[in-house]
């Protein structure tokens, strides 16, 4: 297919582009990934970036804790400590747990639904640029937002819930809040077309047989997660429209002089913002349920509790957001209502808990490291689980209201929860994108070193919580018996930090000399195993026929009378799985593009052009036209093997 | 876009068009859009604190005439639908071009109306209601804006044999979006312009 250039003639600038063009198409090269629709290296692409974001977040998180780690330090001063913080939160949630999601739905959708690609490659490709643009162009305030070379940082100063009126001029001069309003409102592009696809290819691109009640678990949460997105960030994005039009063109939303009422702000916020948090957990819970079942070598116990829990939480998020808001004088009625609620959500959140529990339950365990992670997953998330139910009591709340109990209970569930719960995705799905096994002994080092880290960073900030020191302070007098608990959670901040440098060695080592993985290491029981690793780029040569639940599973093995699992016979097997290892010759995949790139480009001009000259505005504009004219109008397929 | 699922699965599992299913879940994001700016206008309502005021400005005869117009125009875009889907492009032109033609009417309305607004005093500093008032209507007129430039879009690709025959989904897909956006309008001159 790549026809190289000939020698004798000079390289014209139509042939330079030709030889791009052709790269693309040929899965090879740096343009093939940077044109790609294929759902597997986007999923790639977001995990890098994210994973990037999260070495970034963790940086500040540790500039944080170096702050903090004794009572009235200097290190950081009280303008870049409020800086660091709101980046630290920032990133963490939309920039790392988010993408981070989202690379497991691009990688595995497709796959454990029996589907060559998700159904719009291309706006796949979008919302991955887009994402990507907006992460840098939200992380570039640091350097532009304020005099960088007079050693200001620039970056947003608001918190990661940016509370108005404090975003607002006057009290946020420089750019930072309007990068941060910007940045996160393309951010939302960027979920919102991942969520209108990943919806789309589950309802409609399912293989034959696999009806709703024989999908896995992660893509129910996937289609759950995707549906709040959907839902969830046009709200965000009108409330950051309304403080991007009152700090850009001089509007009142949140001038309390003239009417403005700082509770919209809120309101608004915490209407996304609790369903954001069940968008940040419901994909590793997800990726439990499959990690479980496989390393218990039992079906997940009571399937069609943890769905509909799932979904019932789904509902639920949606009635629990004043619970953020109770000392803002909603009124006892109010307030009453939404710690009722609140301790209702923990029902369907407890059903899952008790069924992963009854998974392990009598199973012939295989101590593998995505399942140390899992059952990681499940006890530190229970302590958030249970850290958070203590908010729907209001007299007590009042009194953790801005207090460290507030960040421990967080973390407990986005670091204790989504994190491990992403880390065993790591370690379960490495062999099926990579062809190679992870490090078992690396990756058990970094599950106790994550572990001890993470309990020694927050079980110290609960005790603080509790002892009244508040949150978002750059600094703490001496005698208020904080200084032993603030140094232990540095340390713990550091052990974490070291846990990561074993996982990162383990990547790169396990990449380079990890054993051979084959087509299915875990004995799994989703179809993703059936095909071989890392997956060819029209994954399935032949698409399925599901019968049943933990098809693959049940295609390997047959019951005995005491119901325990016995090998089918190898001929039997063979039979079960005949097309999977075709060649694939005459399957017609979706062409590279580079205009969702283009049209994605549009965005941070337009940012840049709100902020600084109103000129750029028409220019970004018109890369989303000319992106958008391209991509409609070209051919979208070209025969692969042509 | 045309083809792209088309191709790779000929049938989909809800027999729904994948085009059609994800317009549907725009649209469902587009509701909480508009709900959260009009639920803003409506906490705002009552808390201007200075003039000029809603009902010194609006001028409902006129307003009633121009949202009639953006009516009209899901009538005429009803039509280019079912013109194409009989295999009619030159009547499914003749109705896109009407469609966008009072779409630019509305649009013309709202222009006129904000430069009446603007001269008898109020911006968007002026008072809540001039805040609340521009931003919404304003975001639907942005809404317009992007319908009408979709529909000049499909009849340009018509008069350059990019549209054919079989197309009419990409006729249906515009028509969903303008009729959404009639409809957004429909809500918004009842609780913005009649409720006072």
């Amino acid at each position: 297919m790549a026809t190289a250039i000939p020698r004798q003639r000079r390289v014209t600038m139509a042939d330079a582009l030709r030889q791009v063009r052709e790269d693309a198409g040929s899965y090879k090269g740096i343009w093939s990934w940077i044109a790609t629709v294929d759902h597997k290296r986007i999923g790639v692409m977001y995990g890098l970036t994210s994973f990037f974001f999260f070495l970034v977040g963790g940086l500040e998180a540790l500039l944080i804790r170096l702050q903090l780690a004794r009572p009235e330090q200097d290190f950081l001063s009280a303008d870049q400590y409020n800086r660091i913080f709101t980046m630290h939160g920032t990133t963490m949630v939309f920039l790392v747990v988010m993408p981070m999601s989202a690379a497991f739905f691009n990688l595995l959708l497709p796959l454990m639904i029996g589907a060559r690609d998700v159904a719009f490659p291309r706006l796949n490709a979008f919302s991955f640029w887009v994402f990507f643009l907006g992460g840098i162009f939200l992380n570039i305030s640091f350097f532009t937002g304020g005099n960088f070379l007079k050693g200001d940082l620039g970056a947003p100063d608001g918190g990661w819930f940016g509370y108005a009126p404090l975003t607002l001029n006057r009290f946020s001069s420089g750019h930072g809040i309007d990068y941060w309003m910007i940045g996160l409102n393309v951010l939302g592009i960027a979920s919102l077309a991942g969520g209108f696809n990943f919806v789309v290819t589950i309802l409609n691109m399912r293989a034959p047989g696999m009806t709703l009640f024989r999908m896995p678990v992660f893509v129910w949460m996937t289609l759950v997660t995707s549906l709040l997105i959907v839902f969830a960030m046009p709200v965000i994005a009108v409330a950051l429209f309304e403080v991007s039009f009152d700090r850009l063109f001089d509007a009142n939303f949140f001038n309390v002089a003239k009417g403005g009422t700082p509770l919209l702000w809120q309101h608004m916020f915490w209407l996304f913002g609790h369903p954001e948090v069940y968008i940040l957990i419901l994909p590793a819970m997800g990726i439990v349920s499959e990690v479980l079942p496989t390393f218990a070598r039992k079906p997940l116990f009571g399937y069609p509790f943890v769905v509909f829990s799932g979904v019932a939480i789904g509902f639920m998020s949606w009635g629990v957001w004043a619970h953020h808001m109770y000392t803002t004088g909603l009124g006892s009625v109010a307030n009453s209502a939404f710690g009722i609620t609140t301790i209702m959500i923990a029902v369907p959140t407890g059903v899952k808990i008790f069924n992963w529990m009854a998974t392990l339950w009598g199973g012939s365990i295989s101590f593998k490291t995505p399942l140390y992670f899992s059952v990681g997953f499940i006890a530190m998330f229970t302590i958030g689980g249970l850290t958070g139910v203590t908010h729907s009591i209001v007299p007590s709340d009042y009194q953790q209201q801005d207090t460290y109990y507030i960040v421990a209970h967080f973390h407990q569930v986005l670091f204790g929860g989504a994190i491990f719960g992403l880390f065993a995705g790591v370690y379960y799905w490495f062999p099926k994108f990579t062809g190679r096994m992870m490090h078992e002994g690396l990756g058990k080092l970094h599950f106790w070193l994550m572990l001890i880290g993470f309990n020694l960073t927050f079980q110290p900030m609960m005790i603080l919580g509790l002892m009244g020191m508040p949150r978002r302070i750059q600094s703490y007098p001496k005698d208020y018996g904080w200084d032993l608990w603030n140094m232990m959670a540095t340390v713990g901040a550091f052990t974490i930090a070291a846990s990561l440098i074993v996982f990162m060695y383990n990547v790169v080592k396990s990449l380079r000399s990890g054993e051979i993985a084959g087509d299915d290491p875990w004995d799994g029981r989703t179809l993703e195993w059936t095909i071989p690793s890392p997956p060819p780029p029209y994954n399935f040569a032949e698409i399925p026929q599901v019968h049943s639940l933990d098809d693959f599973w049940h295609r390997k093995y047959t019951e005995d009378a005491n119901g325990m699992p016995v090998l089918r016979e190898a001929a039997v097997v063979e039979h079960a799985a005949p097309a999977e290892h075709g060649d694939g010759h005459g399957i017609h995949m979706p062409s590279p593009s580079y205009f969702p790139l283009i049209a994605a480009l549009g965005f941070p001009f337009i940012g840049f052009g709100l902020i600084y000259q109103m000129a750029l505005v028409p220019v970004g504009l018109l890369l989303i036209i000319v992106g958008l004219y391209g991509w409609v109008l070209e051919p979208a397929t070209e025969d692969l093997t042509a | 876009m045309a083809h792209a699922a088309t191709i790779a699965h000929p049938e989909t599992n809800t027999g729904l068009d994948n085009r059609k299913l994800a317009m549907w879940l725009f649209l469902g994001s587009e509701c909480l859009f508009f709900g959260s700016f009009i639920a803003a206008y409506l906490l705002y309502r009552d808390r201007s604190t200075t003039g000029p005021y809603a009902k010194d400005l609006y001028d409902i005869p006129f307003t009633s005439v121009s949202s009639f117009v953006l009516l009209m125009s899901s009538l005429s875009m009803v039509l280019a639908l079912s013109a194409i889907q009989r295999g009619d492009l030159r009547a499914m032109r003749v109705w896109l071009l009407c469609t966008s033609f009072l779409g630019m009417l509305f649009l013309g309305g709202q222009v006129f109306e904000f430069t009446q607004f603007y001269r008898e005093g109020l911006t968007l500093h002026t008072n809540m209601f001039g805040t609340t008032f521009f931003v919404l209507t304003g975001f639907h007129g942005a809404h317009v804006t992007v319908g009408v430039l979709i529909l000049m879009s499909l009849f340009g690709m018509s008069t350059q044999g990019k549209l054919k025959e079989g197309d009419a989904i990409a006729v249906e897909l515009a028509g969903l979006y303008w009729h959404f956006v009639d409809i957004v309008w429909i809500i918004i001159f009842t609780l913005v312009y009649l409720v006072q």
